[in-house]
C-alpha cells in the first residue's frame, strides 16, 4: 500500500491585512506579489489559493479575485503570487506599493494529491497555470522530474530557473516558436508519452493547470493512454468558499464547486465541454 | 449602546441584521470567518422539495458594482437540510429563518408544513421571486393571482412568522405587496435580484449560460431603497430591506426608508465581515446621534 499525501482541507481559512514586502513587474503584463501573513505562509498546501481585495474603498472592481499561492517562505512569513494583467482588477493590483495592505482570504481550496506511486512527475503548464506548478514542485520527490510549459510567446516564459533548481528537466513550448519548439505543450507531452516505454507509462504522474481548451486536452491524452492526472480548473469566483454556488464546474460525480471541492480535480472525473 | 433588539411579526431578534438568502450557504463556511451568534438571524439558502443540481455554468459574472447570477437554486433538499445543516445552525442559538422555494403550490405546502415542525426554524421566508429557474420562483411574484395562490398556501400550512420575499421585476410593488398581505403575509422583505444581462463582444457569447440572470450588490441598492419605500409606506406590514447594503451606512439608509431589519448578500462575498461590521456601524452611528433604539429611526425620513 502507498499511501499519497492527500493534500485535503485540513487548515483553516481566515481574512487579514496583509502587508505588500515585493512587487514587482517580471515580464511584459506579468508581476509577482510578495505578501506578509504569518498564518497562511506557514499552514499552506500546494495548490491552495486566496482571494484578493483589489481595491477596499470602491465597489468597482467589487468581487475578490483568485490567485494560486505561488511560493511561500516560512521563516519570512512571507507567501508569493504571481499574475497576469487581463482586466480591471488585475490593472487595480498592479498600482499597490510595498508597503500597503492588501486584504486576502485563505488559505482556499484543496491543493494536489501526491503521489508516492510512480517514477516520473510531469507537471505541464499552460501560461499563468506556472503559478501554482512551482509551489507544488518543491514538494515533488520523485526520481524523474519534468517541466512541459507552453506560453505564447518568449516573455511569457517565466519560472524556469525555480524548476531547475529543484532538478526539474523544463521543456518550452510557444506559439509563434520564439521559445523552444513551435506549437503547444500537448504537443512536448504527446512526445514524451510516444517515445516512453510502455512500462514507463505507469510511473507517470500528470499534474496541470492552465487555460481549460489545454487542460481538456491533457486530460484526453491521460484518458487515453490511462494516465494518472490531476488538473487545476479554473472559474469565475465570488464567495470562494463554497457558499453561493457560483464556481460549477460538471462533473463524473455531479456538480462541484471549483472554490471548495476544487480546484484540483482527477482530470477524469471533469465532464466537457465546461 | 443602543438597543438593537427587534420583534417582528412575534420573531425577536437581538439586532436587525439578517444574511440574505443564496449569500450564505447554511452557514458552515462562513462559521470558520465569523461569529454566527453575533448576527440577528440566518438566512438559509432557498430549500426545495428535492435535491437540485442547479444550473449549467459559467453562472456569475462581475458587472459594474454588482454581479449577475443565475445559480438555479442548487441545494439538498428538504430532507437534508433538516437531517444535516439545520444541526449545525441550530448549535450557534441565532435565529434561523427557512427560506422555501417550490415549483408548484403544493411543494411550498408541503415545505412549510414540514419545516414548521422544526423547533429551530423561527420564521419562513418564501422565495416567489427567483428569476433563475424555469418553474416557480419569479413566475408566482410577479403576478398578484400568483402571489396569493402561494402565500395563501403556505399560510394554511404554518403558524410561524410568514415573510413573504418579492421580485423588483414588476410594475408595481405596491400592488403584489397588499396582494401578499391579504393573503396572509406577515412580514414582506425585497428586493431579489433584479434581471440582467452581460455579452462578450469578442465572441458574442452571453457571459451567462441561461443568458439572462439577476443583479445584485450596490448597483441595485437605489432600486431596492425606492421599493422599501414604497411598500412601507403603502401597507402596515413590517419590511425587511434587502439589496446592494455593503456597510453600515448603507443600512440605516433602508430603515430611515421604513425597514425594520435588513439583510446583507452580496457584501458577503466582498468582506466576510460584512455583517459583523454592519451591527457594530449601526451602533456607533445610534449613539452618535443620541438615539436610544433603533425602532426610533424606521421610517424617519425628513421630507
Ligand atoms: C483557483 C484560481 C486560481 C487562479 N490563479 C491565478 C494566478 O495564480 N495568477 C493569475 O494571474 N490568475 C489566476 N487566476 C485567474 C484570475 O483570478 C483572473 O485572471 C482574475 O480574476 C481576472 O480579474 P480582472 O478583474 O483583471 O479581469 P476581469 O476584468 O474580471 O476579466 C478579464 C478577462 O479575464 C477573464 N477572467 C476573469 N476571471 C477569471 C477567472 N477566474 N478565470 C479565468 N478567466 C477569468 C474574463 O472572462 C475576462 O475575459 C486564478 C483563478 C482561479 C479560479
Ligand atoms: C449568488 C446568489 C444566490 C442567491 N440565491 C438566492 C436564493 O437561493 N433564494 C433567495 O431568495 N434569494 C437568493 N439570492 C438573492 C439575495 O438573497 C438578495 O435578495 C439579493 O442578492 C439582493 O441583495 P444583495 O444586493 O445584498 O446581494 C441570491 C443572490 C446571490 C448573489
Ligand atoms: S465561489 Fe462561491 S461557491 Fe465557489
Amino acid at each position: 500500500m502507498h499511501s499519497d499525501l492527500k493534500y485535503g482541507k485540513m487548515n483553516l481559512m481566515i481574512q487579514e491585512k496583509a502587508r505588500i514586502v515585493e512587487h514587482q513587474q517580471i515580464a511584459p503584463n506579468y508581476y509577482k506579489l510578495t505578501l506578509l501573513s504569518h498564518y497562511i505562509s506557514s499552514n499552506t498546501l500546494p495548490g491552495q489559493f486566496i482571494e484578493i481585495r483589489v481595491c477596499d474603498f470602491t465597489v468597482c472592481p467589487l468581487l475578490r479575485r483568485p490567485f494560486s499561492i505561488h511560493g511561500t517562505n516560512k521563516d519570512k512569513k512571507t507567501i508569493e503570487i504571481l499574475y497576469e494583467v487581463v482586466g480591471l482588477g488585475t490593472e487595480v493590483l498592479t498600482k499597490h506599493q510595498i508597503g500597503q495592505e492588501l486584504d486576502i482570504l485563505g488559505p482556499l481550496g484543496n491543493g494536489f494529491t501526491i503521489k508516492k506511486k510512480g517514477k516520473i512527475a510531469i507537471l505541464v503548464s499552460g501560461g499563468m497555470g506556472v503559478a501554482p506548478l512551482k509551489a507544488l514542485a518543491e514538494h515533488i520527490k520523485a526520481p524523474a522530474r519534468y517541466v512541459f510549459m507552453g506560453c505564447k510567446k518568449m516573455d511569457q516564459v517565466v519560472c524556469e530557473k525555480d524548476f531547475s533548481k529543484l532538478g526539474f528537466e523544463v521543456q518550452v513550448a510557444t506559439e509563434n516558436g520564439s521559445a523552444g519548439k513551435k506549437g503547444l505543450v500537448t504537443d512536448i507531452l504527446n512526445g514524451f508519452i510516444d517515445s516512453a516505454q510502455p512500462s514507463e507509462l505507469n510511473e507517470i504522474n500528470i499534474y496541470a493547470c492552465g487555460p481549460k481548451a489545454m487542460l481538456k486536452a491533457v486530460s484526453e491524452i491521460a484518458q487515453q493512454k490511462k494516465l494518472n492526472c490531476q488538473i487545476s480548473m479554473e472559474a469565475y469566483m465570488a464567495c470562494g468558499i463554497g457558499a453561493c454556488k457560483g464556481c460549477a464546474v460538471k462533473t463524473t460525480k455531479g456538480m462541484k464547486m471549483v472554490c471548495k471541492d476544487g480546484p484540483v480535480f482527477p482530470a477524469q472525473e471533469i465532464i466537457w465541454p465546461i | 449602546m443602543a438597543d438593537l433588539s427587534m420583534e417582528i411579526a412575534g420573531l425577536k431578534l437581538k439586532n436587525p441584521v439578517m444574511v440574505a438568502s443564496g449569500t450564505f450557504g447554511h452557514g458552515e463556511e462562513y462559521s470558520e470567518l465569523i461569529d454566527l451568534r453575533k448576527l440577528g438571524a440566518i438566512v438559509t439558502k432557498s430549500i426545495t422539495v428535492s435535491p437540485r443540481e442547479g444550473n449549467p455554468p459559467p453562472r456569475i459574472v462581475e458587472t459594474p458594482a454588482g454581479m449577475l447570477n443565475s445559480i438555479g437554486l442548487e441545494n439538498d433538499g428538504l430532507k437534508k437540510f433538516i437531517e444535516e445543516h439545520l444541526p449545525f445552525l441550530a448549535k450557534f442559538k441565532t435565529p434561523v429563518i427557512a427560506n422555501i422555494a417550490g415549483e408548484t403550490q403544493k411543494e411550498f405546502e408541503e415545505l412549510a408544513s414540514t419545516l414548521s415542525k422544526e423547533r429551530q426554524v423561527k420564521a419562513l421566508e418564501v422565495n416567489i421571486s427567483c428569476p433563475n429557474v424555469e418553474h416557480g420562483g419569479m413566475q408566482f411574484g410577479c403576478s398578484p393571482v400568483g402571489t396569493e395562490e402561494v402565500v395563501r398556501a403556505v399560510r394554511a400550512a404554518t403558524d410561524m412568522p410568514l415573510i413573504v420575499k418579492l421580485s423588483p421585476n414588476v410594475t408595481d410593488i405596491t400592488e403584489i405587496a397588499k396582494k401578499a398581505k391579504d393573503s396572509g403575509a406577515d412580514v414582506i422583505s425585497l428586493i431579489n435580484t433584479v434581471m440582467g444581462m452581460a455579452i462578450d463582444a469578442e465572441t458574442r457569447r452571453p457571459r451567462i449560460n441561461r443568458i439572462v440572470a439577476g443583479l445584485s450588490g450596490p448597483a441595485i441598492k437605489p432600486i431596492a431603497l425606492r421599493m422599501v419605500w414604497q411598500v412601507a409606506q403603502s401597507i402596515k406590514l413590517p419590511v425587511i430591506g434587502i439589496g446592494g447594503i455593503m456597510n453600515a451606512r448603507d443600512a440605516l439608509e433602508f430603515f430611515i426608508a421604513g425597514a425594520s431589519a435588513v439583510q446583507i448578500g452580496t457584501a458577503n462575498f466582498v468582506d466576510t465581515q460584512a455583517s459583523i461590521k454592519t451591527i457594530e456601524g449601526i451602533n456607533e452611528y445610534l449613539d452618535r446621534k443620541g438615539i436610544k433604539d433603533i425602532k426610533g429611526l424606521i421610517g424617519t425620513l425628513n421630507k
